[in-house]
C-alpha cells in the first residue's frame, strides 16, 4: 500500500511502487484531467505538481509521491494562484481539442509561483517542453501574461 | 422594436422541402421541445423521416429520436451538435447558428454530442461525419432551419394561448412577447405547447444584417470543461470491470503474427489474459500500465510478409523517376508541348514531401462494451456510420444494436476519420475475444508507427514564361499513393485513374496559364495512407506556390505583384493577398536586418488565404517571427474561431514544413515519439495577426485553409534571405551557409 496525498485528501493505493504516478491517478483513481501524451517525458500532457513543483507524473514512479503534495488540475482551483491562472485560461479563451491544457496550466501555475511576473522568454524556457499540435501557445502566453497582470507580480 | 412579421418580410422565405422531411417529437424524459430536420442531399435523394422500407414491411422509425434541440422548462436549451469537437470550435459554431434563428438567450445554452443516427448524416457525405472543412458550410442552412422553425412553433405557441394574431408576436433572447397587451412567455413554459403544434411549412431565415450572434466574437463553449479537467475524452472514460488492452502490432505493415510467447507477459501483476487478435497479440490487464509493461514482454514472431522491403530512401528515387514519365492526366489546357516552344525562359524543379504522422495529442485510443444483442463504443471519432457499421459487422449485429458515443477528440486532423475504421474495427475485435468491457489504448509509438499517414510525395514542375514574364507553360507530374483507393470512397474520388485529393490545390491552381498539363501517377504499397489536415493541398500549396515564386523571380517582378497580373480579375485570391500585403506593410515596411518576407496564397476547401511569413536563419536555423494571414471563408460564424483555426493551422502546417518526417527502413517506422517527431514548440511560435476579407459569400472551410499557404510562404521567405530554393520538406533537414 502507498498513502499518497492528492489535492489534499490522503488515499492508498495498491499498486507496483514502480507505476507512474500518471497511472495510478488516471487508473485507480480516476483523476483523468492528467492526460497521457507520451509516456517519456517528451510533451507536458501529464504535468502535476509534487510539493508545488511542475513535474511530468508519466516517469515520476507512484513511490516518490509518497508523503508529499500532490496537486492535479482536479484540486488546483483550491489554491488562489491556481483560480487565477483558469480564470486567464477562460478570459483569453485558451484551448482547443483542450488534451493538452491540463498540463499547460499546471506548468503554468508552477511558472507563476517561482515567478509572479516573467519575462516573454522565461515564460518560453518554462512551457518550452509543453506540446500543443493546435498552436494555442500565442494564447498561452497571453493567459500567463493576463495572470501575472491580476496578481501583480505577488503571486 | 420590429415585430415579427416585419422582420419576416424583410428577411428571406425558405420554402420547406416536404412536411414529410420534418419529424418531430416530444421527448418524455426531459420534456419541453424536440425537433429534428432534415436536407435533401446532392442529387436530390431526400432523407425519409423512416429507415429505408424493407418490402413488405412496414416504415421502421429513426432510432434514436432525431433532434438538434431541447428546450427543458427551466429555459435551459440543450443543442445536440452531429459534429464531433476535435479543437476546431465545432461546438459553439453549429450552436450558434440554431440559437441565432431560435431568438435563444446564448448564456442558457449548452451543447451534447449526437448519437449515430441517420438524423445526424452530413448533409452532404450521406453519413455522420467531421471532415473536409464542411462542418459550416454543411450545417449553414439545416441548422438556421432547425432553429427559425423552433422558434416559429414557439411564438406560435404563445400565440394560440394569448389568443393574439402570430404576426403581432415577436421572440427575443429566450421569450416570446405580445407588446400591445404586455403578455410574455419564456420558451421554457411554452415548450411543452410547442412540440404539440404541426410545423411550419415554411420558415424564414433572417438576412445578415439582423444577425444578432452570427459573426460575434464568442467564447466557445467548451472551455470550461477544458481547463478544470473535467472534458471527458475517449482515454478518460471508465466502465465498471473494464479492464485495459494494450496490443503489439506488427512492425512492418502487413505483418501476421506467425508464434508468440506470453509466458513473461502474463507474470506481470494485473495482466488478465493474452489474446490473438487479427492485428496482433492483445494483452489485458487491470489498467494501461500492467498492460503496457506486458505488452513489451512478450515475444513474437512475425510473418512480416512484402511490406519488410519498403524504403523511403528506395521509394524516393523510384518516386523522382517517376515523376519523370507522363501519369494520369488530371488536368489539361492547350498544348504544353507548342508552350513551351514560346517560352522565354523555363524553370524546371523537383520537390519531395515525406510521410506524416498526424501525432494528435490523445493517442487513438477505444472503449467497446460488447453484450450479446448490443454494442456500446466510446471513442472519439469523425466518422460515426462508418464506425458503427464496421462494429456491427464485427460483432455480427444489426447497425440500430451499435451505440457510439462521441466523446471530445484530443484532436482529430484527419486520422479518426479512418475509412477502414481501423481503430474501432480493431477494438471490437479485441472485445469479441476478451468478453468484458476493454479500453484499447495505443500508447504514443503505438500512434506514431501504426500509418495512415499523410502520404510521401514527389513532384516535378516544368514552368515556362513569355517574354513579358507570364506563365505560357506549366506540365506539373506528381507521385504519391491515392488515400482513397481500396477504400468506399474511391467510387467517388477517383476518376480516370486520377484522385481528386492526389492533384486538389494543383490542377485547380489559381493562375492562368494558358497551356498546362497535371498529370498523376498513383504508385501502391503497404504503408497505409490517410486525409491530413488539408489531405492533398497539404503538399500542392508548396510546390505550386513556390514554382511560382520562382516564375515571379525568373520575370523580375515583386512576388505580389506578379501573382495579381497573373490571376483572373475574378479569384477571391486577389483579395486575401492585398489584404495580407497591405496588412504586412509588404514593400513598404523595412524589415530589421537579417529578416526577409515571404508570400503565399491558396484556396483550399472553398476558402482563401494569404499568408506572409517574416522569417530569419538564426544559426543556420529557420526562425519565422511573424505571420500576417488574410483569409476570405465567405461570411463569417465566429471570428475568434476563425482566429483559433488560422493559428492552429499554421502551427500544425510550421511543425511539418520544419520537423516532421516519417521515414522507413526495412518496413519499419524509424521515428516513434516527440523527441524524433518533433512538433513545434513554445519558443518556435509566431507572432500570428489574422485579417478577414469581408463577405456576402455562404461560409466555407476554416480548420484546414490556413495550413496550405504556411510552408511556401517560408520557403519563398528563405529564397530572399539566402537565394535557396527550398524544395523538400522537412526544411530543417537542409543546410544554410
Amino acid at each position: 500500500m502507498i498513502t499518497l496525498t492528492i489535492n489534499g485528501k490522503i488515499t492508498e493505493v495498491d499498486t507496483d511502487p514502480g507505476t507512474p504516478l500518471l497511472w495510478v491517478l488516471r487508473d485507480h483513481l480516476q483523476l483523468t484531467g492528467t492526460k497521457y501524451g507520451c509516456g517519456i517525458a517528451a510533451c507536458g500532457a501529464c504535468t502535476v505538481h509534487l510539493d508545488g513543483r511542475a513535474v511530468r507524473s508519466c516517469v515520476t514512479p507512484v513511490s516518490m509521491a509518497s508523503n508529499r503534495q500532490v496537486t492535479t488540475i482536479e484540486g488546483l482551483a483550491e489554491t488562489e494562484l491556481g483560480k487565477v491562472v483558469q480564470a486567464a485560461w477562460q478570459d483569453v479563451d485558451v484551448p482547443q481539442c483542450g488534451y493538452c491544457q491540463s498540463g499547460q496550466i499546471m506548468a503554468a501555475t508552477a511558472l507563476l509561483k517561482e515567478n509572479p511576473n516573467p519575462s516573454e522568454s522565461q515564460i518560453s524556457a518554462a512551457m518550452d517542453g509543453i506540446l500543443c499540435r493546435c498552436g494555442t501557445y500565442n494564447r498561452i502566453r497571453a493567459a500567463i501574461q493576463t495572470a501575472a497582470k491580476t496578481t501583480g507580480g505577488a503571486a | 422594436m420590429k415585430t415579427q412579421m416585419e422582420i419576416e418580410k424583410q428577411n428571406k422565405v425558405v420554402q420547406n422541402p416536404s412536411r414529410r422531411n420534418f419529424l418531430k417529437e416530444t421527448s418524455a424524459l426531459v420534456g419541453g421541445l424536440v425537433i429534428g430536420f432534415y436536407l435533401p442531399i446532392k442529387g436530390g435523394r431526400a432523407y425519409a423521416a423512416e429507415a429505408p422500407h424493407q418490402q413488405g414491411q412496414p416504415a421502421k422509425p429513426v432510432y434514436p429520436p432525431n433532434a438538434f434541440i431541447r428546450i427543458a422548462p427551466d429555459d435551459s436549451i440543450t443543442i445536440v451538435i452531429n459534429k464531433s469537437e476535435m479543437g476546431q470550435g465545432v461546438y459553439t459554431s453549429l450552436a450558434m447558428l440554431i440559437a441565432e434563428e431560435l431568438e435563444a438567450d446564448w448564456s442558457r445554452i449548452s451543447v451534447e454530442s449526437a448519437p449515430v443516427a441517420s438524423v445526424y448524416n452530413h448533409t452532404a457525405f450521406g453519413m455522420q461525419m467531421t471532415g473536409g472543412s464542411t462542418s459550416i458550410k454543411s450545417s449553414w442552412e439545416q441548422m438556421r432551419r432547425v432553429g427559425a422553425s423552433a422558434r416559429m412553433l414557439l411564438v406560435r405557441a404563445a400565440a394560440e394561448s394569448w389568443a393574439v394574431p402570430v404576426g403581432e408576436c415577436r421572440a427575443e433572447n429566450g421569450m416570446v412577447f405580445h407588446d400591445a397587451s404586455g403578455q410574455q412567455a419564456s420558451y421554457g413554459t411554452l415548450s411543452d405547447v410547442a412540440a404539440t403544434l404541426p410545423l411550419p411549412d415554411s420558415v424564414v431565415l433572417k438576412s445578415p444584417g439582423n444577425f444578432k450572434i452570427i459573426g460575434k466574437p464568442m467564447k466557445r463553449l467548451d472551455t470550461p470543461a477544458k481547463i478544470d479537467g473535467s472534458a471527458q475524452f475517449g482515454i478518460d472514460v471508465y466502465l465498471p470491470d473494464m479492464l485495459t488492452v494494450v496490443i503489439a502490432r506488427s512492425p512492418v505493415f502487413g505483418g501476421k503474427v506467425k508464434s508468440f510467447d506470453a509466458t513473461e507477459a502474463r507474470k506481470v501483476a494485473g495482466v488478465q489474459g493474452v489474446y490473438q487478435v487479427p492485428t496482433g497479440i492483445a494483452v489485458a490487464a487491470t489498467g494501461f500500465w500492467p498492460a503496457r509493461t506486458a505488452r513489451d514482454l512478450l515475444k513474437i514472431e512475425w510473418d512480416e510478409g512484402p511490406g519488410a522491403a519498403i524504403s523511403t530512401a528506395r521509394m524516393r528515387k523510384k518516386y523522382l523517376a517517376l515523376a519523370k514519365k507522363p501519369g494520369a492526366a488530371a488536368r489539361k489546357n492547350g498544348n504544353t508541348v507548342t508552350g513551351f516552344k514560346k517560352a522565354h525562359k523555363s524553370v524546371s524543379a523537383e520537390y519531395e514531401v515525406p510521410y506524416l504522422a498526424h501525432a494528435a495529442m490523445e493517442p487513438l485510443n477505444v472503449v467497446v462494451d460488447l453484450k450479446p444483442d448490443h454494442c456500446s463504443i466510446w471513442t472519439g471519432t469523425q466518422a460515426q456510420t462508418m464506425d458503427r457499421n464496421m462494429a456491427a459487422q464485427i460483432a455480427m449485429l444489426d447497425p440500430d444494436q451499435v451505440a457510439i458515443h462521441t466523446t471530445f477528440l484530443g484532436g482529430g486532423f484527419g486520422r479518426r476519420a479512418n475509412p477502414r475504421s481501423d481503430f474501432v474495427k480493431e477494438a471490437v475485435q479485441v472485445a469479441v475475444e476478451i468478453g468484458k468491457p476493454i479500453k484499447v489504448v495505443w500508447t504514443r509509438e503505438d500512434d506514431m508507427q501504426g500509418g495512415n499517414y499523410r502520404p510521401m510525395w514527389s513532384d516535378h514542375i516544368v514552368a515556362g514564361i513569355a517574354r513579358n514574364g507570364k506563365p505560357v507553360a506549366w506540365k506539373h507530374t506528381i507521385v504519391g499513393q491515392s488515400i482513397t483507393a481500396g477504400t468506399s470512397f474511391e467510387n467517388f474520388m477517383v476518376h480516370n485513374g486520377v484522385d481528386v485529393t492526389s492533384v486538389e490545390g494543383a490542377s485547380d491552381l489559381p493562375y492562368m496559364i494558358p497551356n498546362l498539363l497535371v498529370d498523376l501517377h498513383s504508385p501502391e504499397n503497404e504503408v497505409p495512407v490517410q486525409w491530413w489536415r488539408s489531405v492533398g493541398h497539404s503538399h500542392t500549396a508548396f510546390v505550386v506556390e513556390t514554382m511560382i515564386d520562382e516564375l515571379a523571380h525568373l520575370a523580375k517582378k515583386d512576388p505580389v505583384a506578379y501573382r495579381l497580373a497573373i490571376l483572373p480579375a475574378k479569384s477571391r485570391c486577389r483579395g486575401v493577398l492585398k489584404l495580407a500585403a497591405e496588412k504586412a506593410g509588404w514593400g513598404k515596411t523595412k524589415w530589421p536586418a537579417g529578416h526577409a518576407c515571404g508570400v503565399a496564397v491558396h484556396k483550399s476547401f472553398d476558402s482563401y488565404v494569404a499568408e506572409i511569413a517574416e522569417v530569419s536563419l538564426q544559426g543556420g536555423k529557420i526562425r519565422v517571427h511573424r505571420v500576417v494571414a488574410a483569409v476570405d471563408c465567405g461570411m463569417v460564424v465566429n471570428p475568434d474561431g476563425i482566429q483559433q483555426q488560422i493559428e492552429s493551422a499554421i502551427a500544425y502546417g510550421l511543425s511539418a514544413a520544419l520537423h516532421g518526417a516519417i521515414t522507413l527502413e526495412n518496413g519499419r517506422v524509424m521515428q516513434s515519439n516527440f523527441h524524433d517527431y518533433a512538433p513545434l514548440k513554445f519558443s518556435e511560435m509566431p507572432q500570428v495577426e489574422v485579417h478577414i476579407v469581408a463577405s456576402s459569400e455562404p461560409p466555407s472551410g476554416i480548420g484546414e485553409p490556413g495550413l496550405p499557404p504556411i510552408a511556401p510562404a517560408v520557403a519563398n521567405a528563405v529564397f530572399k534571405l539566402r537565394g535557396k530554393r527550398l524544395r523538400r520538406m522537412p526544411f530543417d533537414k537542409e543546410r544554410f551557409a
